[in-house]
């Protein structure tokens, strides 16, 4: 496959919100990239900052207390940190979109399906006509795999079921070609059955459509399903980066390994589920140190005290954790070769 | 073979539909719909079932939070759907619930001392002392510190606000734990450790567990047995190895098959159920899966297919399985 363009970078975000109780740093120096057409995957548990890296790219940060700090998020080149609020509205929709984990609530229940689309086109497209536009839209909810699209044009959100709600979502996230997708929990309100369909649409849709996608979720197996590149979060910081295949085959983040072997497999039942002991740490009270140091069982002198960097330990796929710093390395083997 | 713990028979749940000015009775929702199964001592039954399909429903008629419109509850010997309400109250000593929802289900204005102590009094065991000793001895066994007594909820983390759930439903040392979705508002890494609690807490006090959940790997891993539940209907019914080995209801075949697996080199077939769950205020004729079967037969959408041994211990509501209807 021919290497396929950088569309989207996170270089060294910082978003922070300023509360009462200090300045909490959720999302704390991240990088991460999403290439043209490609799915990429951004898991972690609940206040990791996932949610707020998305945010942070469509500028819909609550502000305050939330603010950007520091880092640039490119887009084709563009820092979009330095939009303004009139530039963002252009990037939003037309070249980033966004669908939420909430179809019930992303939709606005007094109007028909057909208004909100209308207006999401209308918003972008301003010298279309009327029929065009309805065209458009009619469009839309056939790609995304509704059936009597032209009907549905007329309902209200609370006479569809929450898959075709989150279908809808979709369609409308698509209306202007976006080139990046980001879809945050899109499947998480959703019975399993229509968590099956609406993935496969969005690979679908991404095959057919090149629409980059980030996936951003807490369910692993989502992301063994759907994604090409992973990002492992926790509390803030990416820990693991690296292909689907890499991160599953051979997580190497503790945190990582923890995680895929607390997940009770399906397949085979197993006597007992491996738990990461502890719990989340909350934001902003570790400063010093490795953020998985408390819970971490290989921990060792210096994860307390020194904040590991990302160490690229093979082409496609980085680790934060000095396990796999060179000089650890060496050490190690020394001592295993002594005993 | 151990004795059976629970038998429950032909357990309905309708709940009227009231429309007009006169609130006048227009039909009924069928939340749960002739389910019958028992539960043996000491063993844990998963019940399974996307949104809806009346799984907690199910769960409540069984302590009576919610009264069945039909059909018998058997407990230890005992008919819990034919007593009055104070006799029910006494009963429910020996069944307890396991709620989903850690942040709801505690008062936020109690200590957990008094969330904990609580129980005890309802139920007039013990004196003041030894009702305290037994608050800490129950926090130390869900692996908290009596110290914590003295706090309240919001102090707590998700996982630990679920282990309080748990040890209140342990403190009048119950037979029967009812556990309803106790782990999907939990993060992966802490629901692992709530689920390792629940199964050390299972041998050290023998207890019998019905497990209601929608995450199917999770109830594979906890259940020795496993009902899968669709539109108030049980589909099937089965060991858990021989559920997830060999499903035969077409509905299961699906479930299973759409959940996604931690593994990107896993491949299957994946079996996309078309459509979504009709409403139960209308279910489909027959069968109320025929109208998303892929194997619909004519008699799916006539005859209401019986849950049937098809197995030993293996049961079935398909038609695909009744040699009389296919031919």
């Amino acid at each position: 496959m021919a290497e396929r363009e950088i569309i989207l970078e996170v270089k060294d975000l910082q978003t922070s919100f300023f509360t009462d109780d200090g300045v909490i740093p959720s999302v704390d120096h991240v990088d991460f990239h999403v290439k043209e057409g490609e799915i990429l995957g951004i898991v972690g548990e609940s206040g990791c900052g996932k949610s707020v890296t998305s945010l942070s790219i469509m500028g819909l940060v609550p502000s305050p207390p939330g603010k950007i700090t520091s880092g640039q998020i490119l887009f084709k080149g563009k820092d979009l940190t330095k939009f303004s609020e009139k530039e963002m509205r252009k990037v939003r929709g037309n070249d980033v979109a966004m669908i939420f984990q909430e179809p019930m609530t992303s939709l606005n229940p007094l109007f028909t399906i057909g208004n909100q689309l209308v207006e999401a086109i209308t918003l972008h497209k301003k010298d279309w006509n009327k029929k065009q536009v309805k065209a458009r839209a009619v469009e839309m909810l056939r790609l995304v795999g509704l059936p009597r699209a032209e009907e549905l044009m007329k309902d209200y959100p609370h006479q569809l079921s929450g898959g075709m709600r989150q279908r809808v979502m979709i369609a409308m996230a698509l209306v202007c070609d976006p080139k990046v997708l980001i879809a945050d929990e899109p499947t998480t309100a959703l019975d399993v059955t229509i968590q099956a369909q609406i993935l496969k649409l969005m690979r679908e849709l991404n095959e057919r459509l090149k629409t980059a996608v980030i996936m951003i979720t807490h369910d692993l197996g989502v992301v063994a399903e759907t994604c090409e590149r992973v990002v492992v979060m926790y509390a803030g910081k990416v820990v693991e980066e690296g292909t689907v295949d890499a991160i599953f085959r051979n997580p190497q983040h503790p945190y990582t390994k923890g995680l895929i072997a607390s997940v009770p497999d399906m397949r085979h039942k197993k006597q007992r589920l491996y738990s990461i002991p502890g719990n989340v740490p909350k934001p902003g009270t570790i400063k010093n140190g490795c953020r998985f140091a408390a819970r971490c069982e290989s921990v060792f002198g210096r994860c307390t005290e020194e904040n590991p960097p990302l160490y690229e330990t093979s082409a496609n796929h980085k680790t934060r954790c000095f396990l796999y710093d060179q000089k650890e390395v060496e050490v190690h083997d020394k001592t295993a070769a002594t005993s | 073979m151990t004795k059976p713990l629970l038998q429950v028979e032909g357990l309905k749940k309708y709940f009227p539909i009231r429309s007009g000015v006169l609130a006048k009775q227009s039909g009924y929702v069928k939340a749960v719909d002739n389910v019958s199964f028992h539960v043996n001592e000491g063993e844990t039954l998963g019940i399974v079932g996307e949104s809806g399909c009346g799984k907690s429903t199910t769960g409540r008629m069984l302590m009576r939070l919610l009264e069945p419109t039909e059909g018998k509850v058997t407990f230890d010997g005992k008919e819990l759907t034919s007593i009055s309400s104070t006799e029910m109250r006494k009963a429910r000593r020996e069944i307890q619930m396991v709620f989903q929802d850690p942040y709801a289900s505690l008062n936020p204005r109690h200590t957990v001392e008094k969330i904990l102590m609580e129980p005890l009094i309802v139920h007039n065991i013990g004196n003041a002392k030894s009702r305290k000793k037994k608050v800490h001895e129950f926090l130390e066994i869900v692996g908290l510190s009596s110290y914590h007594a003295k706090r309240y909820p919001h102090q707590f983390s998700g996982g630990q606000r679920q282990r309080i759930g748990i040890a209140r439903a342990l403190m009048t040392n119950p037979k029967l734990i009812i556990a309803d979705e106790p782990v999907s508002a939990l993060d992966v890494s802490i629901q692992a450790q709530v689920l390792n609690l629940m199964q050390d807490l299972q041998k050290e006090l023998k207890l019998t567990y019905i497990f209601i959940a929608h995450d199917l790997g999770v109830v594979r891993h906890i259940s020795d047995r496993v009902g899968v539940m669709y539109l108030g209907r049980m589909a099937e019914l089965a060991t858990s190895e021989s559920l997830y080995e060999e499903p035969l209801h077409p509905y299961t075949k699906a479930l299973l098959s759409a959940v996604p697996v931690p593994d990107p080199e896993h491949k299957r077939e994946q079996i996309i159920l078309e459509g979504d769950i009709p409403s139960p205020s209308n279910p489909p004729s027959g069968c109320t899966f025929h109208t998303r079967c892929p194997f619909r037969m004519e008699a799916c959408t006539s005859i209401v297919p019986k849950l049937e041994e098809v197995k030993p211990g293996h049961f079935v509501a398909c038609h695909l399985y009744n040699e009389q209807v296919q031919h």
